[in-house]
């Protein structure tokens, strides 16, 4: 079982005929998703890797039945590639591009409050179900189906955390790259929820970082709403106040929230077992297992 | 992307904010010739981007020419906070009775502008907001209209503004808002703003952040950018490259993919009881060049004792960044600092293959890896 994708869903790749795009419709396809279509404009009518391209989402998904995107996009024509998605048929919309201007997102995000679509990212490396469906450009060879849903920040970081449990032979029912971006669709809480609501996820790794409150946010809703067992990372506990780790959200404001420190003492309240190596976020799964 | 005072006060200033009058002087002589233009009194200020400039001394107010060289002399070409000062403004000093704060950020938690206004400006707003947060009245936006009118007039009413200069102060937050919106700030912020004992407005100072994803599509701000106005050497040369990099005070290098991992990796330095010299990101998908350059970034850093790789590949590659150490490593006779390569994920078996071992320690774990770096580095410590 698994939380939003699985074999059944079909894929319309946004920007497939990109190199980027090209070349993760090739993985995506060969790791098994079931990808029906691209969609970039002007290119309707042509084929990649046997998939029909057509000049727009609407008409992907109509034609192909498509129910999700996955957006490889440049990032000035991101958002307007996302809002494309949101206004479609898709119920799913995966933004990998990383580097679209927060002020785009903001106008994505108010759009977001008003459709039923789902966003995950952007700046993201995208879902996975293993043995069944990836959206993304999460490396397939990691992953091992089980019983362990994960959700993160970093896609690296994800990467990481994977291959410490699929070592031991820990399975995954879903891993959500939620992306380390200052605005971001699905977030935590939302993926939590999911994982808490789906039968065959027992334990829960949740991976975050310094910068904003969204790992405060997590740790109240697994406190509130979270029966299944959470594991936690946080990354930054060395990075030093005031300055700016790569992701413009991983800023730490000198005291208060928004530091490591706030979040690993906010997730213990909340029951978290957080590890100090990912090493040890595995050794906490595997206890509850 | 951070804006200098004097290039935020000319961008404030076009957008119809009222700003004193100033010239830019990177001499002496320059400085008196323009406070006298100016007429006195006025405040000769140092154009660097450190807070605390009027409490380091980096700020003064003069009097008269004797004051004006005497203040630029000793202005121009001091270190503050570390940074060299090579410019100063010169500026119509404001006679003012009231100083207010307004500003506009993105609040990322409601992912929505805000805007906000306080009567306590002049002074640290950081520490405001902590001390006393109901002393600033923030105003969300929707993104997809931008900022009513009402809405800047609600938040200076409800913020206590006097009434006299009330609509001036909200005519100045909406001309922020909508430069913020149009030039894609970060932040935009004017601290403080100056009510003058003619009971105008005046933009005291000027803090501009542009969003650095969104330079591509305001030119006239990037070419603002200059490398010129001081800083760490080898931080300008991670610009040159498009690496992230922060400068650490550590000894074990760290180069890394993905900000989360090298994060991490970080950390795990400091759980193994060594410290990290900096983070480097060399980002997603790096051919061998980028991977050469990163070496070669960490290798000027004289700080660095060892060095530790850690790549996690997606959608970058293990052949490559192998590719990018031996071209890195081969052109020494002697390798200057040791270097420990963990190489996982895409490609890392061809990576491995490809991988000179008699230049570098192999070793397969993130756990590994970084204790035998922490351990190669107390060695050359000793």
């Amino acid at each position: 079982m698994s939380v939003l994708v699985d074999d059944d869903t079909r894929v319309v790749v946004q920007g497939i005929t990109g190199g980027e795009g090209k070349f993760h419709a090739g993985q995506m396809i060969e790791y098994g998703t079931n990808v029906v279509a691209g969609a970039v404009p002007g290119k309707g009518g042509q084929e990649v890797h046997g998939v029909p391209v057509y000049d727009t989402v609407d008409q992907a998904a109509r034609e192909e039945d498509a129910d999700a995107s996955v957006v490889f996009v440049p990032p000035a024509f991101a958002a307007d590639a996302i809002f494309e998605a949101l206004d479609s048929p898709v119920d799913l919309a995966v933004a990998i591009t990383e580097g679209i201007p927060t002020q785009d997102m903001a106008r994505v995000n108010k759009r977001l409050s008003e459709v039923d679509t789902r966003l995950i990212g952007p700046n993201c490396p995208g879902i996975i179900t293993p043995g069944e469906a990836k959206l993304g450009i999460l490396p397939g060879n990691i992953f091992e189906a089980g019983n362990v849903g994960l959700v993160s920040r970093s896609g690296t970081l994800t990467y990481q955390v994977v291959s410490n449990l699929t070592e031991r032979g820990i399975g995954q029912t879903t891993a959500i790259g939620i992306g380390g971006d200052p605005i971001i669709g699905t977030d935590f809480v939302d993926s939590l929820r999911l994982f808490e609501d789906d039968p065959d996820t027992d334990a829960i790794v949740m991976c975050g970082e310094i910068g904003g409150e969204d790992e405060e946010e997590a740790a109240a809703f697994i406190d509130d709403y979270v029966d299944t067992p959470v594991a936690g990372f946080i990354a930054g506990r060395t990075a030093p106040p005031g300055k700016r780790m790569g992701h413009a959200g991983a800023i730490v404001s000198g005291s208060g929230s928004g530091t490591a420190q706030s979040k690993i003492d906010a997730l213990n309240d909340a029951g978290v077992s957080v590890g100090d190596t990912p090493e040890e976020v595995a050794d906490h799964i595997e206890s509850f297992l | 992307m951070k804006l200098h005072e004097y290039q935020a006060k000319q961008v404030f200033a076009d957008a119809g904010i009222p700003t004193p009058s100033s010239t830019l002087a990177d001499t002496v002589d320059d400085a008196v010739a323009a406070a006298e233009e100016i007429g006195y009194p006025v405040a000769i200020k140092a154009q660097v981007q450190v807070g605390g400039r009027g409490k380091a001394g980096g700020i003064k107010l003069v009097d008269d020419a004797d004051e004006a060289r005497e203040a630029a002399d000793a202005i121009l070409g001091m270190d503050l906070k570390g940074i060299h000062v090579d410019r100063v403004l010169v500026e119509e000093a404001v006679d003012f009775v009231n100083e207010l704060y307004v500003g506009v950020t993105m609040d990322r938690g409601e992912g929505k502008p805000v805007a906000m206004v306080s009567t306590r400006g002049g002074v640290n707003i950081e520490e405001v907001a902590e001390e006393d947060p109901d002393a600033i009245v923030r105003e969300h936006v929707d993104p997809s209209f931008g900022m009513h009118p009402y809405q800047a007039r609600r938040a200076v009413y409800e913020a206590g503004v006097e009434r006299d200069v009330a609509r001036d102060v909200a005519s100045v937050l909406q001309t922020l808002y909508t430069l913020w919106d149009d030039r894609d700030g970060a932040d935009a912020e004017i601290n403080p703003l100056m009510v003058t004992s003619d009971r105008e407005v005046v933009a005291a100072d000027a803090v501009m952040n542009i969003d650095e994803d969104a330079l591509f599509r305001q030119p006239e701000l990037a070419e603002m950018e200059d490398d010129a106005a001081g800083g760490d050497d080898l931080e300008a040369k991670a610009d040159e490259y498009g690496f992230d990099y922060v400068r650490l005070e550590g000894n074990v290098g760290i180069i890394g993919n993905g900000a989360g991992l090298v994060m991490t990796t970080l950390d795990l330095v400091d759980h193994y009881g060594g410290e990290p010299a900096n983070f480097l990101d060399i980002g997603g998908g790096a051919k061998a060049e980028r991977v050469t350059n990163a070496l070669d970034m960490v290798f000027s850093d004289e700080n660095v004792d060892s060095v530790v790789f850690n790549i996690f590949g997606g959608i970058t590659r293990g052949d490559e960044v192998a590719r990018g150490i031996n071209e890195a490593l081969e052109g020494f006779d002697e390798i200057p600092k040791p270097v420990v390569v963990r190489l996982a994920g895409t490609n890392w078996e061809e990576g491995m293959e490809i991988l000179n071992k008699d230049l570098v320690t192999v070793e397969q774990t993130l756990e590994d890896a970084v204790q035998r770096a922490v351990a190669n580095a107390e060695e050359v410590d000793q």
